[in-house]
């Protein structure tokens, strides 16, 4: 087992290597200059040659790099070229806020999805099994931002039940903070929840088809026990792989929904940044951005261990 | 058991109760953009000076009219020779760290905003020579040489007074600013507010009801109004001006709106590089391009009724706004006439804009409209850092862009068309009105300056190396309970007098 993980963890460092190239060199191929950006509409000459110099922006891009790999290496990711806030503070500030939008949209996703996909396995060519699969349809199709805005719309400004948006933390007040986040993290869940109903469906009917549910109804189990004991047990494995994945569009999702939300997470932090061609902040949130997936993935590859014995020999 | 519920409702509703009472007392503004930094020295941003006039005072500010009125100063003097400007100091003024505020203090900040190698302030500052404390609350200000807009730009961020103690470490300065505001700085979260309290130690506290302000950037106008009227914001500012008229008949909501000193602009590359098209030295091509624009439509269809059309770059609050330069009416034969003059049928010019949606709407609208005089414009949207950059390199042939404004006529005009200015994007370049902005600079008063600023104008309204589309507007959504605002031509959030009822 810890060898597995070994194994993992080791692939993970040139992944990691890639990845912090690739986030620079796109970072460098964006029109536009920090520098500028922050002299602001005044375009004070004097301004921008300070600031480049400071910022090493007038050195080659390999040494630009090396320097920030270096400061990385010293648990130093910088500060933000508008506010001068060091990003590791940054990060700690914003990471519980998208945190939390992603485990409550999680439970959204999981909580309509696994059980819907589930249900309509088993009930496949009736009625439930359609009126699932166009639920599901119209989850994937309908785009995180309108169903955001007709929301707030509906939610907010008509019946006045939940805050419209913003971010209040679950230590300040722990009903509003979950009030605060119940309509952003259901957007966001919603078109995952859709995505892995489909998943948990088409996993759940393979599954069912298999010799041994069929010999586990012939003994006289009851249908119920089949399904949840021996199907969904089984079909959990792809279930796994395909969160493992969702997670990746969950935080993409999240910068959509923290935009229409005005939720100052992660993802608000990075778009801002990027406008604004905040550097130290674009790399250091993608960078941890990276670094979060891949340990993900390195869970559910533990996780299918767990899950499938037979996988421990290998 | 029924006791214990009992009190617990008890308790939460004089919970509730209290929080009502502090809720009174606070208003949240929603702002469009995110804040930068908090260092009035560093600031390079419009929205950022929304914040400061509420946490940090100027040594004069300005009245409606464009005025300047006395704030930290309470009076000023102006040597003969328009070189020493001395200021009598308010006295019991303090800093929120309790540091007496005096002309030590102000020597310390000026010099800070003069030398710290970031400042945004040094061009602005650029005509003082030295800073002498002539007593503890007077101050006299040496210049280089005669500088008309100084004042002026007292009223903004170079005026404003930090607590010399805290000037020492620059970056503690742009997250925890230390001012002398009736607001003092209580946090901030990146993206999200900045929140300031009541600070009862400053000179004329009671006429601020309100505690505690929160300020919070929300940059979707949707999304920003969508709060307003949930309750959850008592005020946004720039109300995207498609929703001016659902605001107008919203029984629970307030409209005002004022022209601000900016303005919004299409700046021809004249000379700036390469790119710079051939047809733009000719005057009739330009000319051309400002006959077959409708600034009244433009008003109708995008701006809502608050997009005042202009033909110059002096605001019409402005004393120094020359009536006789009117706005020019669309007549496409005369464009399509001159344009011939010039030698050209057809003309193919790329527009360039920081893309958001009023500006698309902008730039889609100008090219019906100036296709009708045989002008083909192409789009390119980029960001705003992107078209900064253009715009610098000379990588754009017509470009659409805004500028926030200033009071004093010279930071409209001086920057943007001589021939060295730093805004000068399209390089135009003419001796004679170089001549008459450096000498509107060195005369003192409105009288002296006044028909200098129009020979200049006059000069540029007929050359036309920037046409001024419409005045930057500040339209502002309220809450019915907001009471008591009064709207300023340079779009700051002065909360003086402002309370908030029920």
């Amino acid at each position: 087992m810890l060898r597995i993980i070994a194994n993992r963890a080791l692939v993970a460092i040139p992944t990691l290597i890639l990845v912090s190239m690739m986030i620079f060199g796109l970072q460098k191929m964006l029109p536009g200059d920090p520098v500028m950006a922050m002299a602001g509409e005044d375009q004070n000459p004097q301004v921008i040659a300070t600031l480049r110099l400071k910022y090493h922006l007038d050195e080659p891009v390999p040494v630009q790099y090396a320097l920030w790999v270096k400061a990385i290496l010293h648990g130093d990711l910088g500060a933000s070229l508008r506010t001068d806030v060091p990003v590791t503070k940054l990060i700690a500030q914003k990471l519980p806020v998208t945190l939390q939008l992603a485990v409550m949209a999680m439970i959204f996703a999981i909580g309509i999805g696994l059980p819907l996909g589930v249900l309509s396995a088993a009930n496949k060519g009736k009625a439930l099994d359609y009126g699932a699969n166009v639920l599901a349809l119209t989850g994937m199709s309908i785009p995180n931002f309108w169903l955001g805005i007709i929301l707030i719309f509906l939610v907010s400004v008509k019946w006045q039940l939940l805050p419209s948006s913003g971010y209040v933390s679950p230590t300040e007040d722990f009903w509003l903070s979950i009030k605060t986040m119940l309509m952003p993290a259901f957007v966001l869940g919603a078109a995952l929840g859709a995505q892995l109903m489909r998943h948990t469906r088409s996993a759940m009917l393979s599954v069912l088809r298999s010799d041994y549910i069929r010999t586990a109804r012939a003994k006289g189990l009851l249908r119920g026990t089949v399904v949840v004991k021996h199907g969904f047990r089984n079909a959990l494995i792809p279930i796994v792989t395909v969160l493992a994945l969702l997670f990746g569009e969950l935080l993409a999702g999240a910068v959509l929904t923290e935009q229409v939300f005005t939720i100052p997470g992660f993802g608000k932090l990075v778009v801002d940044a990027v406008f604004n061609r905040d550097y130290a902040v674009v790399q250091g949130v993608v960078l941890v951005t990276a670094v979060g997936f891949i340990v993900v993935n390195l869970f559910a590859d533990v996780l299918y261990v767990l899950l499938n014995p037979r996988l421990r020999k290998s | 058991m029924r006791k214990i519920m009992l009190a617990a409702v008890i308790a939460a509703s004089v919970g509730s109760s209290t929080v009502m009472a502090q809720s009174n007392s606070t208003i949240r503004i929603g702002l469009q953009d995110d804040i930068g930094t908090l260092d009035p020295a560093r600031s390079s941003q419009v929205v950022d000076r929304i914040v400061f006039s509420s946490l940090c005072n100027s040594l004069v500010d300005i009245g409606p009219d464009l005025k300047v009125v006395p704030m930290l100063a309470t009076s000023w003097s102006m040597s003969a020779d328009n070189k020493t400007l001395t200021f009598k100091l308010r006295h019991g003024v303090k800093f929120h760290d309790d540091e007496p505020f005096n002309a030590a203090a102000v020597k310390a900040n000026l010099d800070r905003a003069r030398s710290m190698p970031a400042s945004n302030r040094k061009s602005e500052l650029a005509s003082i020579d030295h800073v002498d404390v002539v007593d503890e609350f007077t101050v006299a200000i040496v210049l280089k040489a005669p500088d008309a807009a100084l004042l002026a730009t007292l009223t903004d961020r170079a005026g404003m007074m930090l607590a010399p103690k805290t000037l020492t470490d620059d970056a503690s300065v742009s997250t925890h600013p230390v001012c002398s505001g009736p607001y003092k700085f209580v946090e901030r979260v990146q993206n999200d507010r900045v929140v300031l309290e009541k600070f009862a130690g400053y000179w004329d506290a009671d006429k601020y009801p309100i505690q505690k302000v929160i300020f919070q950037p929300i940059p979707d106008s949707t999304v920003r109004l969508a709060n307003l009227r949930s309750g959850s914001l008592d005020m946004l500012e720039r109300l995207a001006p498609s929703d001016v008229a659902s605001v107008k008949s919203d029984k629970n909501l307030n409209f005002i709106s004022m022209s601000g000193l900016g303005f919004y602009d299409l700046t021809f590359n004249v000379s700036n590089g390469p790119r710079a098209p051939k047809a733009f030295k000719d005057k009739r091509v330009r000319q051309a391009f400002e006959l077959a624009i409708d600034r009244d439509a433009i008003n109708q269809v995008i701006g809502g009724g608050i997009f005042s059309p202009i033909g110059q770059a002096i605001p019409s609050n402005s004393p120094y706004f020359d009536a006789s330069i009117k706005t020019t009416k669309r007549d496409i034969p005369k464009a399509k006439a001159l344009l011939k003059a010039a030698g050209f049928e057809q003309l193919n010019v790329e527009l360039t804009f920081g893309n958001n949606t009023v500006s698309n709407q902008m730039a889609q609208m100008l090219q019906a409209m100036l296709s009708e005089a045989g002008i083909n414009l192409k789009l390119r949207p980029t960001d705003y850092a992107a078209a900064l950059n253009a715009s610098t390199k000379g990588d754009f042939e017509l470009l659409y862009l805004g500028w926030s404004g200033r009071t004093d006529p010279d930071g409209n005009l001086h920057q943007f068309v001589t021939c060295k200015g730093n805004l000068n994007y399209g390089r135009y370049c003419n001796p004679d009105v170089d001549k008459l902005l450096d000498d509107a600079r060195v005369k003192a008063t409105v009288a002296e300056r006044k028909p200098v600023y129009d020979a200049a104008q006059k000069i540029l309204a007929d050359e036309d190396p920037i046409i001024y589309l419409y005045a930057q507007p500040w339209p502002y959504a309220l809450s019915k309970k907001v009471q008591g605002f009064t709207p300023y031509p340079d779009g700051l959030i002065r909360l003086r007098g402002v309370s908030i009822k029920g």
